[in-house]
């Protein structure tokens, strides 16, 4: 017998009776809360920094003014400081030079922080992982409450195999419960709202 | 050596449990702040329990669906009834790719499986990449906690084996230097490494899809850079709907270490342009444990590492004091179902004060199971002679009522007229470290009787 039919088999004979799954509510608050003070409290909450634009023009002004000394920038939107094709990389190694990353969010998550980054909108999986530092602009009418409120907005199929939730730069208490900014990911995270 | 031996030398460094107490009691404090501004949070609990339930009694069918969607997306799929089959999976994967360096993000499971040791003897080079599983395996130890796996480490500890290992400065301790010197060492592993493995959190029976959440962003470097990724998944690990995580995602880090969610929680559905991508679904027991009416909730973890936060014993008497590789009170539950004899001091590492139970996020049992396991360590009669006499001996005392009075009697008048050595000695356990309370000159039944007759 295979391990799978084995598996399946044990599995079968030792489950429980059928216990009923429950449906989940959308929990939606109650009270009239603003989504861009509560996001912004919990981005800065995890690290994260938040810079209210009046329109996309200011972007390129922002970019070089809070980064005057990165070298190498890449981006996945049209920004002045982008010095690095990422279109003409096929390796994601030869990612690892990358200071600073600039890309589009697809939706935030007011209750966490965190902000919903799809695959097929970054180019490299890898990119906003491997890059020093990191920004991601992000629509003001593209926020939502909570994780189910998210859930029901993703669609996973559309995200090219794989998706993130991220929330905040790196970061690790793993020596002495000591919080340190920037463990393996970026170090900073900026998000632009727009 | 068991828990209370162990728990022992631990001790011995006052200031260390004193540190590590207030260290993991501080992280339940983080965790409490968090779950207060969440007003549902007492139902996401219920709800967690409630869709746990429904995956462990129809885990066969939600397996099979899973693998079914897995397999559409392009992504291996295999089956390991124990840690043996799961390692020899794994190097087989590898072998046949010819890998010789494997990073790793942190899974509990391939500690259970000791899947590092087996595939360093077969001359593969495993390097773990959370910074706490970093550190302890440069020191050659094992985890001690699940979520904080140096927690019994002091940062001088952390700067002498960087000092060793990774050329640090000597005397070194900084928290945030260690961390640049450890980020530029793994970055070296994450781009040189042929393959990659991760933990699964949650895996998506509807999706076939599987979530894994760092703080640190390793599990994502070394799997999207490898051109192969393994996911090594406990078959409880699984969830019917993607729309369930919102549950479980709010859940996890709030209950874990205080924060609204992890840093990163990857969503993985097929594997990268010219990468390959492997699901190790593993039993090891599990199917047993799925068995044992009393206890199958356990399966239900999600391993978020609250109840040994919380637990008075575990902060006190850290986690390698345990047998298992997962410690403290969910691991006491778990661990005498694998092996009763090699773990049965384990349940015994408890007051039952049941904070575990409190705080756990999916509302498993656990001071009620430690109980339970206790009563079949008795019955299986694995208990050292003195716990065995002492027991008989209360078992008859507290069923003869005048027997008890008259013992109660003696008891008062014999204590405060006793010899030192008499009390304080290696029979009386009680006696040890602490003095013995003053016995009062008449018992409740005596003063009630007197009083309210």
């Amino acid at each position: 017998m295979s391990s799978k039919s084995y598996i399946l088999e044990r599995v079968k004979q030792n489950k429980p009776m059928l216990s009923v799954l429950p449906v989940v509510p959308m929990f939606e608050r109650k009270d009239d809360v603003s989504l861009i003070s509560l996001f912004k409290e919990n981005l800065e909450f995890v690290g994260g920094r938040l810079i209210e634009l009046n329109s996309k023009e200011e972007l390129n002004g922002q970019i070089s003014e809070i980064y005057p000394d990165l070298k190498i920038i890449a981006s996945t939107l049209n920004v002045e400081a982008a010095n690095l094709d990422l279109n003409s990389i096929i390796d994601p190694h030869a990612l690892k030079g990358i200071d600073l990353t600039i890309i589009q969010g697809d939706f935030g998550v007011a209750e966490n922080g965190a902000i919903w980054i799809p695959a097929n909108t970054i180019s490299h999986r890898v990119l906003p992982f491997i890059t020093q530092h990191l920004v991601i602009i992000l629509d003001k009418t593209q926020l939502v409450c909570n994780m189910h409120q998210a859930y029901q907005k993703l669609d996973i199929h559309k995200a090219d195999g794989f998706g993130v939730f991220l929330s905040g730069p790196s970061k690790t208490a793993d020596i002495e419960q000591s919080l340190v900014i920037g463990a393996h990911g970026s170090r900073s995270l900026v998000v632009f709202l727009v | 050596m068991n828990h209370a031996q162990a728990a022992t030398q631990f001790i011995k460094d006052e200031a260390r449990t004193d540190w590590h107490d207030k260290a993991l009691w501080f992280v339940r404090y983080k965790r409490d702040i968090q779950t207060k501004k969440v007003p549902e949070w007492e139902q996401l609990r219920e709800l967690a329990s409630q869709i746990k339930a429904n995956v462990l009694s129809e885990l066969d069918s939600y397996l099979i669906q899973f693998e079914e969607n897995a397999l559409k997306n392009g992504v291996h799929v295999h089956w390991a009834k124990d840690a043996h089959e799961h390692n020899d999976i794994i190097l087989n994967i590898l072998k046949a790719k010819g890998v010789r360096k494997m990073v790793k993000s942190k899974s509990m499971l391939t500690e259970e499986c000791h899947l590092n040791p087996y595939l360093i003897q077969n001359g593969i080079d495993v390097i773990d990449t959370d910074l706490g599983e970093r550190i302890i395996q440069l020191r050659d130890e094992t985890p001690s906690h699940i979520v904080l796996p140096a927690i019994h480490l002091k940062k001088e500890d952390v700067g002498e084996t960087f000092y060793k290992y990774l050329g640090s400065e000597k005397g070194a301790s900084d928290p945030k230097y260690l961390t640049e010197v450890a980020r530029g060492h793994l970055r070296e592993q994450f781009l040189t490494a042929d393959a990659a493995l991760t933990g699964v959190n949650f895996a998506v029976a509807e999706t076939g899809g599987f979530v894994v959440c760092t703080n640190e962003g390793n599990a994502d470097l070394g799997a999207h850079l490898a051109p192969i990724h393994i996911a090594s998944m406990g078959m409880e690990k699984l969830i019917p709907r993607q729309s369930d995580l919102g549950v479980f995602l709010r859940l996890l880090a709030r209950n874990a270490t205080g924060q609204p969610i992890t840093t990163y929680s990857s969503h993985f559905l097929k594997p990268n342009n010219g990468q390959e991508m492997h699901i190790v679904i593993v039993d090891n027991g599990r199917s047993e444990q799925l068995g044992r009416e009393d206890f199958r909730k356990s399966l239900y973890c999600i391993r978020c590492g609250a109840c040994m936060n919380t637990c008075p014993v575990y902060r006190r008497s850290g986690g390698h004091s345990y047998s298992y590789t997962v410690p403290g009170p969910i691991g006491s539950i778990l661990s005498p179902g694998i092996d009763l004899k090699k773990h049965s001091s384990m349940p015994f590492a408890s007051t039952l004060c049941g904070s575990c139970t409190d705080v756990c996020p999916v509302k498993i049992d656990i001071h009620h199971q430690l109980y339970k396991w206790r009563q079949i360590i008795a019955k299986e009669g694995d208990f050292p002679l003195s716990k065995k006499i002492m027991m008989k001996v209360m078992g008859f005392m507290l069923s003869h009522p005048k027997f008890y009075r008259f013992a109660g009697k003696m008891a008062r008048t014999a204590l405060p007229i006793m010899p030192r050595f008499m009390l304080y000695n290696n029979l009386n356990a009680w006696g040890k470290e602490r003095e013995i309370p003053q016995a009062p000159k008449q018992s409740f039944r005596e003063w009630y009787l007197k009083n309210r007759e």
